[in-house]
This record gives C-alpha cells, sequence and structure tokens, in this order.
C-alpha cells in the first residue's frame, strides 16, 4: 500500500476497501522502520491519526470529501503550518511554531489532504544535497551512501520511499526538480507567480517558489491543481486562471515541438545521464514530435548570476532572525574577540545569536549576498546580474519562439555521495547547472523519471515551458511517460 | 578582485554575524573563490540592458484598504525569546 500512487489510494477509500486511518498507518510503520532515512524532522502520529479519522468520519457519512479526502502529503519544513514546529532545518528556529497557516496549507486542508510530517532539508534551503540540515543528511532511498538531492531532499526522499505518495517542496535554483531527479520521482517547479508564497519561510523572494513531489504525472497535476491560483496574501501570485491539470493530463500535445538545448549537454554532464535523456529524444521523434536543436546561449552565466542575485536577497530575508522577536537567542553575547568590546550590547546580542543559530553555509550566503549589495560593489555584481539575469530571460523567450518545450538532463549526474561535496562550495553550486536558469528567468520546470544508471541510480529528464504553461509541460511528459516504466520503478529497500 | 580578512570581517560586522579568527580565515578563502567565479558575468556585454529583478512582470497590485483580523497579541509574543506579559524584551537599547 505505501508504494500506491494518490490517486489508486482516492479510488479505494472511494471504493470503502481502505480508510485513510489504514493507509496513514501502514506509511507511519514505514517511516518509523525507515527511520536511519532521517526524512522527516517532525512528525506526530496522533495528530496525523485525528486528520485520517476526521476524513474517514465525512466519507463515511456521505459528507462532500475534498479532492485530496485522506491522501497524505508530506511538507518541507519551510512551510508554516499552525501551531506546529516550522523550523527549516535551522538551530535558528527550533522550536518556532508559526501563528498562521501558509496559504498552500490552507489549501491542502481545505482539500481534505493528511498533513504528514515536516521533512528535511537543507537549511532555509541553501544547498542542493540535503547534507546543510541541523537535524543531519537525509539518505537516499535508492543508495544510502548517497544525498537525496536538495534542499527539498526530505520531500523527494518521502514519496521514492514510500512514506507518503505526495509531497510539497520548494524551488529556488533546483531545489524540487535536482531532488526528484537523483530520487527517481516527479518534481515540478511551477512559473513564478503560479502557488503563493504566502506562509512559505522565504530564501529568495524573487526566485522561491512552491511545488508538488510525486510518484506520476496523474498525481503531480492533482496536487498542482490543489495549490495553484492566485491569492491576495500574495502580491507576485498572478490572477490568471488554473487550467484543469488532470483533466487535460491525457490530451497528447498537438503539433508537438521540443527543443534540446546544446548547452544541457557539455562538459561535467554523465555519460549515463547524456544516454538516457538522448533515448528520450528519440521516444519524442517517434511519437511524432518535431524536435529542433536549440541555444540559449547565456546559460552558462546561470550559477554566477544565481550566486550573486540568490544571496543578496537571502541577506535581506534573514536580517529577520536577530533574536529579539522569535528564533533562537545567544545566552552569552559578552566580548570574546579582539574588538567585541566597543560593539553595543543589542548588536552583539544579534551577532552572537545569528553566529549561533546559522549554519555555514547560510552566513557564507549571507556574507555573498551583504558584500554583493554593499557600498561601491552593488553596480559591478547586483546590478550586473539582474542585467544577465534579462539576458537570460531573452533566451528563454526566444526559444519559446520556435518550440514549445525544451528539453535536457535535469542534474548532470546521478545522486553523489554523502560527504563528496561539503568542502567546496563552488562544486556543490554547479549540482544546479541545469536547473537554476528557469528560476532566473521565472518559467515552470519539471523532472521526470527516465532511466537507471549501471549502479541502479536513477536519472531525471528536465522539461521547461514559457510562463504558466505548466498544463503543456505535464501532458508533454506525459507523452514520454505513457511508453515508459520509469516512473513505476521502486527502490529495492521500498519494496 | 581579492577580498582581505579584514574585507570580510567588515561584511560580516554588516551582516550581524559573530565570526571567530579560524572562520574569518576560512570565509575569506571561500568568499574569494565565490566572488572570482561570479566575476564570469563581467564577460558579458550588457550595455543598455534593463536590470530584471522579477521574472515574470506583476505591477500595482491594489487591494481594498480594508482591516482584517491581526495577529492577538499573544499569537505575536508566543515565539519570543524574552519577554513579559506585554512585549518583547531585549538588552538596553540607549546607554
Amino acid at each position: 500500500m505505501s508504494q500506491d500512487t494518490a490517486v489508486a489510494m482516492l479510488a479505494r477509500m472511494e471504493s470503502g476497501e481502505v480508510t485513510s486511518e489504514e493507509i496513514v498507518r501502514s506509511l507511519l510503520d514505514r517511516a518509523d522502520r525507515e527511520r536511519r532515512l532521517n526524512v522527516f524532522v517532525h512528525l506526530d502520529p496522533d495528530h496525523i491519526l485525528d486528520q485520517a479519522r476526521a476524513v474517514d468520519r465525512k466519507r463515511k457519512a456521505g459528507e462532500p470529501v475534498g479532492p485530496l479526502g485522506g491522501v497524505p502529503v508530506a511538507i518541507k519544513d519551510l512551510l508554516c503550518v499552525r501551531g506546529e514546529p516550522t523550523t527549516c532545518s535551522s538551530r535558528m528556529l527550533k522550536g518556532f511554531r508559526p501563528p498562521y497557516d501558509a496559504t498552500v496549507i490552507e489549501r491542502l486542508k481545505a482539500a481534505d489532504a493528511i498533513l504528514f510530517g515536516k521533512t528535511n532539508m537543507d537549511e532555509f534551503a541553501m544547498g542542493s544535497s540535503t547534507e546543510n540540515s541541523a537535524y543531519g543528511p537525509t539518505l537516499n532511498p535508492w543508495d544510502e551512501s548517497r544525498v537525496p538531492g536538495g534542499s527539498s531532499g526530505g520531500s523527494a526522499a518521502a514519496v521514492a520511499a514510500g512514506m507518503a505518495p505526495l509531497s510539497l517542496g520548494s524551488d529556488t535554483g533546483g531545489s524540487i526538480r535536482q531532488p526528484a531527479a537523483v530520487c527517481g520521482v516527479v518534481g515540478l517547479k511551477p512559473t513564478y507567480g503560479r502557488v503563493s508564497r504566502y506562509g512559505l519561510i522565504a530564501f529568495a523572494s524573487s526566485l522561491d517558489q512552491i511545488g508538488p513531489f510525486a510518484h506520476d504525472l496523474a498525481d503531480t497535476a492533482l496536487l498542482l491543481k490543489a495549490i495553484a491560483g492566485r491569492d491576495p496574501k500574495d502580491a507576485t501570485s498572478v490572477d490568471q486562471p488554473v487550467p484543469d491539470y488532470p483533466e487535460t493530463l491525457d490530451k497528447p500535445p498537438e503539433n508537438l515541438r521540443i527543443g534540446v538545448v546544446r548547452e544541457f549537454f557539455g562538459e561535467g554532464l554523465d555519460p549515463e545521464v547524456a544516454s538516457a535523456v538522448q533515448e528520450a529524444v528519440k521516444l519524442y521523434e517517434k511519437a511524432g514530435a518535431t524536435i529542433k536543436e536549440v541555444s540559449l546561449p547565456h546559460s552558462k552565466y546561470g550559477v554566477p548570476a544565481y550566486y550573486i542575485v540568490a544571496p543578496a536577497e537571502c541577506s535581506s530575508n534573514l536580517a529577520r532572525y536577530d533574536g529579539t522577536t522569535y528564533g533562537h537567542r545567544a545566552e552569552d553575547y559578552s566580548p570574546k574577540y579582539p574588538g567585541e568590546e566597543n560593539i553595543a550590547e543589542l548588536v552583539r546580542m544579534m551577532m552572537v545569536s545569528r553566529a549561533e543559530g546559522f549554519g555555514p553555509e547560510v552566513k557564507r550566503r549571507i556574507m555573498l549576498g551583504t558584500f554583493a549589495l554593499s557600498a561601491g560593489y552593488a553596480d559591478q555584481y547586483y546590478n550586473k546580474a539582474l542585467q544577465v539575469r534579462r539576458k537570460i530571460r531573452g533566451d528563454f523567450d526566444a526559444a519559446f519562439r520556435e518550440v514549445d518545450v525544451l528539453l535536457g538532463p535535469t542534474s548532470p549526474t546521478p545522486a553523489f555521495k554523502l560527504g563528496e561535496r561539503t568542502a567546496d562550495p563552488l562544486s556543490m553550486y554547479l549540482s544546479d547547472i541545469y536547473t537554476i536558469t528557469a528560476n532566473l528567468a521565472g518559467i515552470p520546470g519539471l523532472s521526470i523519471p527516465c532511466g537507471l544508471t549501471s549502479q541502479n541510480l536513477p536519472i531525471g529528464l528536465q522539461l521547461l515551458a514559457a510562463p504558466f504553461a505548466e498544463e503543456s509541460l505535464l501532458r508533454t511528459a506525459r507523452v514520454f511517460e505513457r511508453a515508459t516504466d520509469w516512473h513505476t520503478r521502486r527502490p529495492q529497500s521500498a519494496g | 578582485m581579492s577580498l582581505s580578512n579584514d574585507d570580510v570581517a567588515k561584511v560580516a560586522l554588516l551582516a550581524r554575524l559573530r565570526v571567530s579568527p579560524e572562520e574569518l580565515a576560512t570565509f575569506t578563502g571561500q568568499l574569494n573563490s565565490i566572488v572570482d567565479y561570479v566575476a564570469h558575468l563581467q564577460e558579458v556585454d550588457t550595455e543598455g540592458v534593463e536590470p530584471l529583478a522579477h521574472g515574470i512582470d506583476v505591477r500595482n497590485v491594489f487591494r481594498d484598504d480594508a482591516r482584517g483580523e491581526p495577529l492577538s497579541r499573544e499569537d505575536a509574543l508566543a515565539n519570543a525569546p524574552k519577554r513579559n506579559a506585554t512585549g518583547f524584551l531585549v538588552p538596553a537599547v540607549l546607554e
């Protein structure tokens, strides 16, 4: 039961074959048996069982049940859930319980979903391996010596390991798509503005977007529909109608034109990943799509532009954690290092609280962003990065005049070993080389399973589309999914 | 360009982060390699290019000037590291 899709679970609950309570009990058992994977940072079985019983009662009484009625959804630990621990996997927010629900959480509740625990992540969503977590890394269910990707590694692993059929993550530079790829599940980053960010604890506000993880596209469409749409509480959420994604999923796109991105097949791409993606291109060709080679000439500037823009926004967003109104406050902030006696007590309290509360990657990015915005450097770094950002967006606009969907690998390599990239921040940053430009441009991106390496590690296929073309993205991906069985593969441990 | 330990110490103070002398040395090395890497941006000709702050253009979003439900004082204070019955407690701001 634990490896069922959400659609299958719904059918079995509707027919009376199982109850939501039985489903969540089985998943809680599984999460308990697989504790060593370190997927959840907070899991409250009693609260989960209460939610499940409430939906079961509704269903039994013949009352209307929401579109996710009784389906467990695991939640990345940066989405605010009223009264429940929400920590961003950081010491800074240890014990923090938000006074309100994120809009996506309100929508899940309204859809009668079961909020199934908070998942591990890189601290404040900064990282590509879930190793930057104050709770220790999550292990990849396919190979426990490897990372699950990041920053939404816990949400990807929860689905891969059969602990929840659905989960929510956030994607600022690839944090949904890259973990989805290396955990062998589907992950979707919607268009910037498609899903409300209200109650998402901010990392880089012009890049962050919430999106679903699932085993397959039907489940992805179901969850996207539940969370998408304009929200008055997020002024950047866009007032555009939300298509009925599940309804249109099986309509094959007509006159499909696919662009294969030349720059996504360069140096550093693992040969097994390259050949799996080439197989996908052949499949689309056989299915009747027009295949075109497309160039995004500014792609190679994506990572450098991102590592100015994202840290700049992060340094501003994370200034709020100063130990005054919530979050960690140091016990002892008396002067310790030379010169500190000249710093006002209140400022010292903030400096020491932040030093104790944040891990090294968060500190690095705050300092990098502070530097990039500082007097004398803002033009050279920040404004330059924003100009390059427009060039990157221009590349995509030009490409989407020629083709409907762009195709390439999601991650240049399969899951890497724990500890392999922690010593060198730059090598970690390059994990996101193919995903990062979509965030800078604001366009939607999807990763679907498209193969396994000789070492039995999942490979992800990335599809990108123009703003608000999620429907076409899902339908295009469905052509591949229908013709292959990669989405049905599960890690051996999850059998 | 190259950042010195002193430059990074200044940035750390601006960012309100205490760094130990050992951390300072590590961060200086790491920040220098990142800054060298992002310097590739200078290769791009951006003459006359308008900076892009958001991928999706949204401007002037208005709402009615209507009062909503505010957080209760107790909700607002519930996560305070130090508080009394009515407010947050911090070290003295004025000498």
